[in-house]
C-alpha cells in the first residue's frame, strides 16, 4: 500500500493512533475514555498486523526478510526495514506487552489522560523501529529518539523523585549513545554505507574495532544495563508509572542486548573475543552483586530492578559465550524477561493502584483477601527464580550451559547468583502474600476484577507455555544463530591466518 | 578600464534593490513620519522578499564582477537566501513587539535592510575591500538598532557595548587585512591564494589570526564571545532574533569562503586556530548556560555553543566539512527563528517573559505552543529525530572523516552537557505546575513557528532538499 512494505505500517499504525487521539474533541470525561479505546484499540490493531508478519516470515532462513528500502539522506543511507531471527521475536514481544501497558493504565492515569496514551503510542513506533531498522543511522535515530516519550512519561506521571529520575534517565543513557554515534560515523567513513547487512558482511581492522566495540559497549551496556552502569535502573523503575516500568524492564532494556548481537558480536568479531573476559567478569559482578543488593531493598519496585539487572547479567554472559546455547539462551532469556518483569510489574501495580504504596512493609497477608492475585504473583515470582516448568528456567540453563563450555568458573560464579536470587524472591513473596492479614488498611482489599484478570492471564499462559515448550521461540532463533556464529568463525580464521602469514 | 556592463547589474540585482528600496522607504519615513511605520515595515518585507526571489532566479554558474572584488556563486546564493529568511522572520515579527512598547518607528526596518545589503555584500565577497566594506554596514545598522529602546537602560548599554567591541574587532580585522595586503600586494581574494601558493613568512600568519579574529566576534565565537549575553539580554527581543539569525549567517559564509577559498594551502595552520575556537565555544556554551536564569540569556549562550559545534565542520576543511556548515547553520536559522517566535509569543498585556521559570507548566495552558517549543529545545540538544541531530550527524561526520577525533568526542560530551539546560526547559513547560496562561499566538507568530516547526519536525522525513542544495553550494566553492 502506497509503496510502503508492512514493516512501515507497524511502524505508522501507532502513529496513526496517536494523531487520531490528537483531534479528539469533546468535554474532557468523553475525550478521555477515547483517548483509551483508541490507544486500546491502535496496539490491538498493531499487534495483529506483527502477527500476519510473522505469518509471512520464514524462521528456516536466516537472512533478513521482508526488506523494504526508501530513498532517505544519502544514497547510502537509506530508510531501509527489515527483520531475522533475532529482531522479529523482540518486534512480537513489543506490540504484544503495549495493549496490557494500555490496560495497566486505564484507571491509574487520571491527570493529562490524552497526552499519555499519544506519548505511549509514539514510543511504540520508536521501540519498534529500533528492531526493524536496517540502517545503523536511521537505528540510531530510533534507539534515541525513545528517549523523548520515556522522559516525559517519567517525568509527567511518575512518583515523587520523578524529575530526579526522569533526568538521570536521558543523561545516562545519552552520553552512552553519543560514543556509539561517533563510532557509527567512523563505520561510515570505513565501509561507506551504513546499510547494516553490507556491514555485516564488512570486515574492520581489529586494531579500529577495539575502538568501536567499546563505544558500541558504552551505549548497550548503559541500556543493559551492566554492572557499573546501572545506577539509572533503580531510580528511573521506581519513579516510572506501572506501564512505564514495563516497557523499560520489558523492551528498552533489550535494546542493549539486541544491539549486542546485532552489531558488536557479528561486526567486531575480533573485538568480541578480545574483550569476552571483560564482559564475563562484568556479567559475573552483576549478578551475584545486584542479587545480594536486592535482598536489601524495602521498595518493591527497587527489588525487581534489581532482580532485572541480575537477570540481563546472564543475557550478557550468555551472548559473549559465543556458543550455540548461550546465544540462543540469551536470546531466549531476554524474550521469557520481558515476559516476567513485565508481568511483576504489572502485579505490583495492581497492589500500588489499590493502597499508594510500594514499600514492602506495607503489606502482608494478601492471600486472605486476594486469593487469586496470590496464584498470579507466585507463578510470576517463580519464573522470576528460573524454576523449572517455568520459562525463566530455559533461558537460564542454556546461558550457564554456554558458559560453562566457554569458561566454567564464570559458570560456577554465575550459578550460585542462581541461588542467590530464590531468596529475595521468595522473600519478598512471603512478606506481601503470605503472614496474618493485620493491617487495617489492608483488610478491604479486593481481589482481581475482570480487566486485571484478563491483562495476567495471557502472560501467566505464555510463561508456562515457554517453560514447557521453549523450541517455539528457540526454532526461530536458531537459523540465525548458526549463521551468526559461522562468518564469526571465519571472520577469526581469517584474522589467525593472516597473522600466520605475516609471520 | 573595463566598463560596468549590463550583466554585472544582473549580479547584484538583489543587493541594488535592497540598497536602492531602503533609500526609498528612508524618504517614505523622512515625508511621512512615523505614522508610516507599518507601511515602511510591509514594504521592507516586500523588499527581502523579492531580493530572495531575484537570489533565487540568478543562474548556477560562477560569475566574478567588478574586477573581482564581487562573486556570485552556488556558495553565495544558499547563504544569501539564509540571511534574507532570517531578516525576514525578524522584521515579521518585529511589528507586534514594538507597537506594543510604543517603539514603532520607522527607521527599524530600514535599518535592518541596510544591515541585512551589508550580509549580502559580506556572502558574495571576493575581495578585501567589499569584505570590510559589507561587514561595517551590516555592523553599524546593528549596532543602532540593538539601542533601538534609547529608554531602556539595558538596551543602550547593550548598543554601546556591541559598538565599542564591535568596533575593535573591526580594527583587528582590518590590521590583519592590512597585513595580508602588504605581504601579497593584493586585497582580491584570487590574487592572494595565488601569492599563498608560493610560499609564506611567519608575519602572514599573523595577519590571518587578526582576520579569524575579527571572524569570530561577528559569529560570537569563544573566546570573542563576551558581547554575547548581554547585548541578546538587552536589546529588544525582536532585535535579539535578528541578531541570533541572520548576522551569523553572513559571518559563517564569509569565514567558510576566506580559510576555504582563499587560504587552503595552509589548512595546517588555521585548523589548529579553528579546532579551539570550536571546542572553547561548545564547551562555554554548555557549560555558562547552565546557571541562566533569563531566557534570552540563555539563547545567548546556547548560540555560542551552536557556532561552536557548526565550526567543528568548517575544522576539518574538507568539501564534507563546508557542505556540513551549510547543512547546521541552515537549520540553526531555522530552530532560532522558531524558538524566538515562541519567547514572543509568551505575553501577558504589554509583559514579555524573560525568566525561563515563566514556562512553567505551558503545557497545560498551550499544549501546542508547548509542544513546539519542547521540540524545538530537543533539536537544540541534538535528540533524534528533530532536525538538530541531523546538523551534529553531518558536522561530526566531517570531523571523524578528518581524523579530528579528540574535537568530535569533546564534542559530544559538551552536547550531553547542553542536554541538561535544554532539557531543564522542558521540565519546566511540561513537568512544573502552570503559571498565569498567556494570551493567544498572533499569526505573524504562528506562521513562523510554524514554518520553523516544519523544517525542524519533519526534516528526517524528508531531508532531501536541504541536503541536496548544501551539497551543491559546498561544490562550488571548491
Amino acid at each position: 500500500m502506497f509503496g510502503l512494505g508492512i514493516l512501515s505500517g507497524l511502524l505508522l499504525l501507532p502513529l496513526v493512533g496517536a494523531a487520531v487521539i490528537l483531534t479528539l474533541r469533546g468535554d474532557d470525561a468523553a475525550v478521555q475514555s477515547n483517548a483509551r479505546s483508541i490507544a486500546l484499540a491502535t496496539t490491538i490493531i498493531t499487534f495483529v498486523v506483527s502477527l500476519v508478519a510473522w505469518g509471512r516470515f520464514d524462521a528456516a532462513d536466516p537472512a533478513f526478510q521482508l526488506v523494504e528500502t526508501h530513498p532517505w539522506l544519502a544514497e547510502s543511507v537509506t530508510f531501509k526495514l527489515g527483520v531475522d531471527g533475532f529482531s522479529f521475536p523482540l518486534v512480537l514481544l513489543t506490540t504484544f506487552l503495549m495493549p496490557f501497558c494500555i490496560a495497566a493504565s486505564w484507571n491509574s492515569i487520571t491527570s493529562r489522560v490524552r497526552a499519555y496514551y499519544v506519548a505511549f503510542l509514539v514510543l511504540e513506533t520508536t521501540l519498534l523501529g529500533v528492531f526493524v531498522a536496517l540502517d545503523l543511522v536511521l537505528f540510531y535515530v530510533f534507539f534515541e529518539a525513545g528517549l523523548i516519550p520515556m522522559f516525559l512519561i517519567i517525568g509527567i506521571w511518575g512518583g515523587k523523585r520523578r524529575i530526579y529520575a526522569s533526568f538521570k534517565f536521558f543523561l545516562y543513557t545519552l552520553l552512552g549513545s553519543l560514543l556509539m554515534f561517533l563510532a557509527i560515523l567512523a563505520m561510515y567513513w570505513q565501509a561507506g554505507t551504513t546499510d547494516i547487512p553490507t556491514l555485516l558482511a564488512f570486515k574492520f581492522d581489529p586494531n579500529l574495532q577495539i575502538w568501536l566495540w567499546l563505544a558500541f559497549f558504552a551505549s548497550f551496556a548503559v541500556k543493559m544495563p551492566m554492572w557499573p552502569v546501572h545506577t539509572w535502573l533503580p531510580d528511573a523503575h521506581v519513579e516510572a508509572p506501572t506501564a512505564g516500568s514495563v516497557i523499560l524492564a520489558g523492551i528498552m532494556l533489550k535494546m542493549g542486548g539486541y544491539g549486542f548481537i546485532r552489531f558488536s558480536i557479528p561486526m567486531f568479531p575480533d573485538a568480541s573475543v578480545y574483550f569476552q573476559p571483560l564482559v564475563f567478569a562484568l556479567s559475573v559482578v552483576a549478578i551475584i552483586y545486584t542479587s545480594l543488593v536486592a535482598l536489601a531493598q524495602q521498595d518493591i519496585k527497587k527489588l525487581i530492578a534489581y532482580s532485572s539487572i541480575a537477570h540481563m547479567g546472564f543475557v550478557t554472559m550468555g551472548l559473549f559465550t559465543l556458543t550455540q546455547q548461550g546465544i540462543q539462551g540469551a536470546m531466549f532469556q531476554m524474550i521469557s524477561h520481558g515476559l516476567v518483569s513485565g508481568a511483576l510489574f504489572f502485579a505490583v501495580g495492581i497492589i500500588y493502584d489499590r493502597m499508594h504504596t510500594r514499600e514492602i512493609a506495607a503489606y502482608g497477608g494478601l492471600v486472605h483477601r486476594m486469593p487469586h492475585y496470590a496464584v498470579a504473583f507466585m507463578i510470576f515470582t517463580m519464573a522470576n527464580i528460573g524454576l523449572p516448568g517455568t520459562s525463566g528456567f530455559i533461558g537460564e540453563f542454556m546461558t550457564l550451559a554456554g558458559a560453562f563450555r566457554a569458561n566454567p568458573w564464570v559458570a560456577f560464579f554465575a550459578a550460585t547468583g542462581l541461588i542467590l536470587s530464590a531468596p529475595y524472591a521468595l522473600w519478598l513473596y512471603r512478606r506481601v502474600i503470605f503472614g496474618p492479614l493485620e493491617k487495617e488498611s489492608l483488610k478491604s482489599i479486593l481481589d482481581l476484577d475482570r480487566r486485571e484478570i484478563a491483562s495476567v492471564l495471557p502472560l501467566i499462559l505464555l510463561i508456562i507455555w515457554y517453560g514447557v515448550r521453549p523450541d517455539d521461540i528457540l526454532n526461530v532463533f536458531a537459523p540465525a544463530t548458526e549463521h551468526l556464529l559461522k562468518s564469526t568463525e571465519a571472520a577469526l580464521a581469517l584474522v589467525k591466518t593472516a597473522a600466520v602469514t605475516v609471520q | 578600464m573595463t566598463s560596468v556592463t549590463l550583466p554585472a547589474i544582473g549580479v547584484v540585482l538583489p543587493e541594488l534593490l535592497l540598497a536602492v528600496g531602503s533609500l526609498a522607504l528612508l524618504l517614505i519615513g523622512a515625508v511621512r513620519g512615523d505614522r508610516a511605520s507599518g507601511l515602511v515595515n510591509a514594504l521592507a518585507l516586500v523588499l527581502l522578499v523579492l531580493a530572495g526571489i531575484a537570489v533565487a532566479f540568478q543562474g548556477p554558474e560562477k560569475i566574478v564582477a567588478f574586477n573581482g572584488s564581487f562573486v556570485l556563486d552556488g556558495f553565495a546564493r544558499f547563504w544569501k537566501l539564509l540571511a534574507l529568511i532570517g531578516s525576514a522572520a525578524a522584521i515579521a515579527m518585529s511589528r507586534e513587539f514594538f507597537v506594543r512598547e510604543r517603539l514603532d518607528k520607522f527607521e527599524f526596518p530600514v535599518l535592518v535592510l541596510l544591515s541585512t545589503l551589508g550580509m549580502l555584500l559580506m556572502i558574495s565577497a571576493d575581495s578585501l575591500l567589499i569584505l570590510y566594506v559589507g561587514l561595517e554596514l551590516q555592523s553599524l545598522a546593528i549596532y543602532v538598532i540593538a539601542a533601538f529602546d534609547r529608554d531602556n537602560a539595558r538596551s543602550t548599554e547593550a548598543g554601546l557595548k556591541y559598538f565599542v567591541l564591535g568596533a575593535l574587532s573591526s580594527g583587528m580585522l582590518l590590521y590583519g587585512s592590512s597585513l595580508v595586503y602588504g605581504l601579497t600586494g593584493s586585497i582580491v581574494f584570487s590574487d592572494i591564494a595565488a601569492a599563498l601558493a608560493g610560499g609564506h613568512g611567519v608575519l602572514f600568519i599573523f595577519g590571518l589570526v587578526f582576520i579569524i579574529a575579527g571572524l569570530a566576534f561577528k559569529i560570537s565565537a569563544v573566546p570573542f564571545h563576551m558581547w554575547t549575553p548581554d547585548v541578546y539580554e538587552g536589546a529588544p527581543t525582536p532585535v535579539t532574533a535578528f541578531l541570533a539569525a541572520a548576522p551569523k549567517m553572513a559571518a559563517m559564509a564569509l569565514i567558510v569562503r576566506v580559510l576555504m577559498g582563499v587560504f587552503p594551502a595552509i589548512v595546517d595552520q588555521w585548523q589548529q586556530i579553528i579546532v579551539f575556537v570550536a571546542l572553547a565555544s561548545m564547551a562555554l556554551g554548555s557549560f555558562a548556560a547552565i546557571g541562566q536564569r533569563s531566557i534570552k540569556r540563555l539563547m545567548a549562550y546556547s548560540s555560542i555553543g551552536h557556532m561552536g559545534y557548526a565550526l567543528v565542520g568548517l575544522a576539518a576543511g574538507t568539501p564534507q566539512g563546508v557542505e556540513a556548515v551549510l547543512i547546521y547553520t541552515a537549520i540553526y536559522l531555522a530552530t532560532t527563528l522558531g524558538a524566538f517566535a515562541g519567547i514572543l509569543a509568551l505575553r501577558n498585556g504589554n509583559v514579555y517573559v524573560d525568566r525561563i521559570d515563566d514556562l512553567a507548566g505551558l503545557s497545560r495552558s498551550q499544549p501546542a505552543l508547548a509542544f513546539f517549543f519542547a521540540m524545538i529545545f530537543f533539536s537544540f540538544a541534538g535528540i533524534p529525530p528533530w532536525a538538530g541531530f541531523f546538523g551534529k550527524l553531518y558536522v561530526f561526520g566531517a570531523a571523524i572523516e578528518a581524523g579530528l577525533y579528540t574535537l568530535a568526542i569533546i564534542g559530544v560530551l559538551t552536547s550531553v552537557v547542553g542536554a541538561f539546560y535544554y532539557l531543564r526547559v522542558v521540565k519546566i513547560i511540561y513537568f512544573d505546575e502552570p503559571k498565569a496562561p498567556y494570551e493567544p499566538m498572533t499569526p505573524v507568530l504562528k506562521l513562523v513557528l510554524g514554518a520553523s516547526s516544519v523544517v525542524v519536525l519533519l526534516f528526517w522525513v524528508l531531508p532531501a532538499p536541504l541536503v541536496g542544495a548544501a551539497a551543491v553550494a559546498a561544490k562550488s566553492l571548491f
